[in-house]
């Protein structure tokens, strides 16, 4: 599709969600787009609509069913890859509960992946984060260089292995989850043909698993959905390798794009570095504004029935973006709504979305992020960026560094 | 001070629990309701604001000041 490669012209008719600028700053064309065309819209990729207002994202996200979850990716799937989900439908239903289902079926599945991630439930998994943190910086101390990538060689390294553990999976396969789950969401985004390949790998490798846990079962996670009954009716495995699928995809990128913004916003900020090295009482409001300022998660609907919002007339079949990261800097909310402010103590942000779809995984999240950046201010409290224009983003539903080359003292 | 938490609102953010710890307590679900029937002590007002202001759902309400 070689017309996407053309470069945008009018971001409110014609906005690419890819675009290299638009990926490594995209603040500017939020702040046009609330001004001038709230609910923007785009040919590309499959067609969307994109909103970028707080307010109407409060309301979209409670507009359910006409805007529905069953399709939560922005860029549709190939023809054979939608054939293929399309016919497993019929038989098993949704495909990824509780994120890509609507009420009434929505609620039980989402109470049944909740209480694994509840504050208790994710403090829990606080010292084995530790432990793998404080053993990432040891190997980046050890090289003895005064150099590292703090996305490669630290953010990139600690969801995969959070959520192995979590799933009672040997934390060692955490490179291969990374490369599965950037192969769905990062990369396939754009190449229909890896994100069919990589839903392959992964339900492979999770219907391997779920046979196991039955023969054997733990009190892993796993093995308690496979257990579980919904509506009175035992959860079919297609459905617990869908759920796992979930638990595993929605938890990798996001977190690290999360753990590596804040690793570069800190790298390149040296005025607020020092102070959080200074004031460790700033990380609970640090954190949070963070997550304002660098959310990374934008999801989609389909809509299902005619919707007028904000100029826009949405007509079913169409599909709408709820631009959360921008809703996050908009000025009608926030003050200072593009300055870092790390003790900014009313922070009604939507970074982990709203309304019933809120992100199951959003404790999780922050305990990583709250851990991830003591255990590296406490080891590596003086480091800056050693090459700003080296830094790589990865942008789309998912936006983050995914090179951030810093020196510290050695 | 008495507040409570609109269960129809709440989606389980958890900014009321981390912020004022005493003031609400959680479901198995990680859903919030005001502990102690709502009351809150003086000396945690300020906690109770700062939660209220906090929470995405705007599910936290003053029912008496």
């Amino acid at each position: 599709m070689d017309w996407e490669d053309k470069p945008v012209e009018d971001w409110a008719t014609d906005y690419d969600i890819f675009d290299p600028e638009y990926v490594k700053d995209p603040k500017p064309v939020w702040n046009e787009l609330r001004e001038r065309c709230p609910v923007a819209h785009t040919k590309r990729w499959g067609g969307t609509w994109m909103a970028t207002r707080y307010e109407d994202l409060r309301e979209m996200v409670r507009m359910v069913p006409e805007l529905s979850s069953r399709s939560v990716t922005v860029v549709p799937p190939s023809p054979e890859l939608r054939e293929e989900l399309i016919a497993e439908a019929k038989v098993y239903g949704t495909e990824n509960p509780p994120i890509t289902s609507d009420p009434p079926e929505h609620k039980p599945y989402k109470q049944l992946i909740l209480p694994f991630f509840t504050p208790k439930a994710t403090e829990s998994y606080r010292g084995f984060t530790e432990n793998l943190c404080h053993d990432l910086i040891d190997r980046i101390v050890d090289k003895g260089t005064g150099k590292a990538d703090a996305a490669a060689d630290y953010a990139q390294q600690i969801p995969a292995r959070v959520i192995a553990a979590i799933l009672g999976i040997d934390p060692a396969r955490g490179d291969e989850f990374t490369e599965w789950t950037q192969g769905i969401l990062e990369l396939g985004q754009t190449h229909p043909e890896l994100r069919s390949k990589y839903r392959r790998v992964i339900r492979d490798f999770f219907a391997e698993l779920v046979a196991q846990r039955r023969e054997e079962p733990g009190d892993d996670v796993i093995s308690t959905l496979i257990g579980s009954e919904v509506e009175g009716e035992p959860v079919s495995d297609h459905t617990v390798i869908g759920i796992c699928n979930l638990l595993l995809v929605a938890g990798i990128d996001t977190t690290w794009s999360s753990i590596g913004a804040s690793m570069w916003h800190f790298a390149g900020h040296p005025e607020d570095r020092r102070r959080m090295a200074a004031e460790p009482e700033l990380f609970p409001t640090a954190i949070e504004e963070m997550l304002r300022f660098y959310g990374p998660v934008m999801m989609a609907r389909k809509v299902l029935e005619p919707v007028e919002m904000s100029g826009a007339s949405m007509c079913p079949g169409d599909k709408l973006i709820l631009n959360f990261p921008a809703a996050n800097h908009d000025p009608e909310v926030f003050d200072r709504a593009d300055e870092v402010v790390l003790d900014r103590e009313q922070n009604r942000h939507v970074a982990f979305g709203l309304g019933i779809h809120r992100c199951a995984g959003s404790n999780l999240a922050r305990m990583e992020m709250d851990v991830a950046l003591r255990v590296w201010f406490d080891r590596i409290p003086e480091f800056e960026l050693s090459d700003p224009d080296a830094v790589t983003w990865a942008g789309g539903q998912v936006r983050g560094p995914r090179s951030i080359p810093v020196t510290f003292p050695t | 001070m008495r507040i409570c938490v609109d269960n129809d609102k709440c989606q389980g953010h958890n900014r009321c629990k981390t912020l004022a710890p005493d003031l609400f307590e959680l479901d198995d679900y990680g859903y919030a309701s005001a502990a102690n029937d709502g009351n809150v002590p003086q000396d945690q007002e300020e906690k109770a604001r700062l939660a209220i202001a906090n929470c995405p759902e705007f599910a936290i309400e003053i029912v008496e000041e």
